[in-house]
């Protein structure tokens, strides 16, 4: 019995760690299987009458609807736009699901919609369709949303894993943890103790297009660092490249509170979500420039190179610590728990 | 950040190894120190710091993880005091996936059970109040670190004359299960890292017979880079002297007498009793159990029926051996191919504290490369 599937879902098969990669290759793949599918990107590209078009899906369930720093609209509308713009993808349109719990406030719900709009409207996209289920009192968490995003990707972009060489560095737009440290501490009722948690849910389109624009050719891949955080999406990245990473963790950098809030709870801020970081490996001869680019917008001032791309066993990301041991990081593996002491 | 950054230093870290290369090389034999915590286990892996301890020192996991001592047994009545009826069982996070006889307890939840992760004592009381009609069973593990938290919660549910909160008591003290280990033949330990946190509550008296009866050092630790490195050499130090001592590193936390208060309510709530523990079995006074005026309040009493006969650990897994530091994770059968943390078998998987889980997470390949040439390709 143990060891192995119990043969039901838990929630862990959704955290986006490896039971939810499990899924996908052993139910979801098999079933619906086409190349699109098996590059198993955060977005599909697929042709249509000479454009290459970008399209992508999420479903967004997040307790409390509203953190500090955002909230589920904006998060569904930024996570769906990053999805997107992180495959090298010019964001149009989206599409919204709404899942509502009956009972849930009317108020709540505007709150929502006006942040989708205010969120679309930023990120440069229309919302062009949509549907509404309401479902019992006791069957849902308040509100659920999916998106869905379409995008084109311009002649000559070309990204993905298997363009990361030995030599690549590893670049990261902003601090790490922010998110999954503001969501934490409100489901903790720790907001009172730790101030300063802020979500860092943002569209990256922006910055996406100013690195693809102002070195064509040298960005090999972009990810954006959602679910699992930064480690799992460098242990992804090295895995689907085949190569092995190097890291440098006096590089990366952590917001005070974030490391706070961390330390109290016992979880690793490497490993929390971000909502808006963008992870991506570029060519060594302009990594210093990317970095000076990214500065020089708001949602990049704390850009920073974190590592390099080695010759090694294909998908070990090994990191130096702050302390000067080494330390090999792995995928998230179910959730990130609280210590008990 | 304050109170961590300046405990992580690399520099200094760097001199410290060489400093405990100088004191192992001194005492010219192996050194074997057992960190009792599994914060310290979590910490020792974290940051890489087997790079820079001396070969001849060889850590040993302890005890010290209160998911990973919990016995078999009692997981199993959890999960099927959650699958009564009318029950909400709270729970921390790290009990959620440990096994039982068929299944977890977030198994028994994904199949109807109302199980609820919760962060403290006091969240389950939360729970009991909002929910009248239904019995709350709280499931209290821990060391001295949480036992105050859970005895203030008994008070209160008693002083608002709340009748539906119960707990389902598996906590444990860390000073008898030291005298086991010490008392135990196949076990070999030369020193002792004492638990940060627990001593934080108890202060340093409970660990006097360590160095006065058995003539083992031990040194209370923070959990940063440096104050393990630090504490190894303090060890190092007294073994070097001949004169061990119950010695406090962890100095901004942890006072002698401890925290009177967080003592007193224990005292007030709990007694001691003898305990099952996973890997070193009974051990006399170890455990707690409600004193006789909050008797009533034991979800053992109330539902004794429901708590199945002693359950060995699965066929293979040699949890107890790691416990006991008799054994390394790897060198169980079991470990990393039909026990993950996905999928654990043994409780040692399981918990971010346990050593398994720590092994699995950062262990495997983290001394294939030294330190040093990570650092240089990082930065090149």
């Amino acid at each position: 019995m143990h060891g192995r599937d119990p043969g039901y879902i838990l929630v862990a098969h959704g955290s986006g760690g490896k039971l939810t990669g499990d899924l996908f290759r052993d139910l979801f793949l098999p079933a619906f299987r086409n190349p699109y599918l098996e590059q198993a990107g955060d977005q599909a590209v697929v042709p249509l009458d000479g454009v290459r078009l970008a399209v992508t899906t999420d479903s967004f369930v997040v307790s409390p609807l509203f953190f500090p720093g955002g909230d589920i609209g904006r998060l569904a509308v930024y996570g769906t736009v990053n999805d997107l713009a992180v495959g090298g993808a010019v964001p149009a349109y989206l599409t919204a699901g709404f899942i509502i719990e009956e009972g849930l406030s009317t108020e709540d719900l505007r709150r929502v919609v006006q942040s989708m709009s205010e969120a679309a409207a930023r990120a440069g996209v229309s919302i062009i369709a949509g549907d509404t289920k309401v479902v019992e009192r006791g069957k849902g968490d308040g509100l659920f949303i999916n998106t869905t995003g379409v995008g084109w990707v311009p002649p000559g972009v070309e990204l993905g894993p298997a363009r990361i060489r030995p030599g690549d560095r590893l670049l990261v737009s902003g601090p790490v943890g922010d998110h999954g440290a503001a969501v934490m501490a409100r489901r903790a009722g720790l907001d009172f103790e730790v101030e300063g948690l802020v979500s860092d849910t943002a569209p990256l389109a922006g910055l996406v297009q100013a690195l693809l624009a102002a070195f064509p050719g040298a960005v090999r891949c972009m990810r954006d660092a959602t679910r699992g955080g930064l480690a799992t999406v460098l242990v992804e990245l090295a895995t689907a490249s085949g190569k092995a990473f190097r890291v440098d963790e006096a590089a990366i950098a952590v917001r005070e509170p974030v490391r706070g809030l961390c330390e109290v709870l016992g979880i690793d801020p490497l490993y929390a979500a971000c909502e808006g970081r963008m992870v991506a490996v570029v060519a060594a001869d302009v990594a210093e420039a990317a970095v000076e680019l990214l500065r020089t917008y708001p949602d990049g001032q704390q850009a920073m190179l974190i590592g390099t791309v080695a010759e090694g066993p294909p998908g070990e990301v090994l990191m130096r610590t702050v302390a000067g041991g080494s330390r090999r990081l792995e995928l998230l593996e179910g959730e990130q728990l609280p210590r008990i002491c | 950040m304050k109170f961590a950054d300046e405990f992580r230093e690399s520099s200094l870290a760097r001199d410290l190894s060489r400093t405990l290369a100088r004191e192992a090389e001194a005492i010219g034999r192996p050194v074997r120190i057992m960190e009792v915590c599994g914060g310290h286990t979590h910490a020792i892996f974290k940051f890489g710091l087997y790079d820079l301890l001396p070969p001849s020192v060889r850590m040993i996991h302890g005890p010290g993880c209160p998911v990973c001592v919990t016995p078999r047994a009692v997981v199993e009545m959890a999960v099927r005091l959650a699958e009564q009826p009318g029950i909400i069982l709270c729970t921390f996070g790290d009990m959620m996936r440990v096994p039982g006889r068929t299944r977890s307890l977030a198994q028994a939840r994904a199949l109807g059970a109302d199980v609820r992760m919760v962060y403290s004592a006091l969240d389950a009381l939360e729970i009991a109040r909002r929910h009248p009609d239904r019995t709350v069973v709280w499931f209290a593990i821990g060391f001295e670190t949480t036992v105050p938290g859970t005895a203030s919660a008994v008070r209160r549910a008693r002083a608002e004359h709340l009748h539906n909160f119960l707990l389902l008591c598996n906590q444990v003290t860390i000073a008898p299960a030291l005298r086991a280990i010490l008392e135990a033949p196949d076990v070999r330990v030369d020193a002792f890292i004492g638990p940060g946190h627990v001593s934080v509550i108890i202060g340093t008296e409970p660990y006097r017979f360590v160095a006065e009866q058995y003539r083992r050092p031990v040194v209370i630790s923070g959990f940063e880079p440096l104050d393990i490195l630090h504490s190894v050499f303090q060890i190092l130090r007294q073994i070097r002297s001949g004169r061990p001592e119950v010695a406090v590193q962890y100095r901004r936390a942890v006072r002698p007498e401890g925290n009177r208060l967080a003592l007193e309510v224990m005292e007030e709530v709990f007694e001691p009793r003898d305990q099952e523990w996973r890997g070193l079995g009974v051990i006399p006074a170890s455990g707690l159990a409600l004193r006789p005026p909050y008797a009533d309040m034991d979800a053992l009493r109330v539902f004794a029926g429901l708590l199945p006969p002693a359950l060995p650990d699965p066929r293979g897994c040699r949890c107890g051996e790691v416990l006991r530091g008799v054994a390394t994770p790897p060198d169980c059968p079991l470990f990393g191919t039909a026990c993950t943390p996905s999928y654990p078998m043994g409780a040692c998987m399981v918990s971010a504290e346990g050593a398994c889980a720590a092994y699995y997470r950062y262990g495997r390949s983290t001394a294939a490369q030294p330190a040093a040439e990570v650092g240089e390709i990082a930065r090149s």
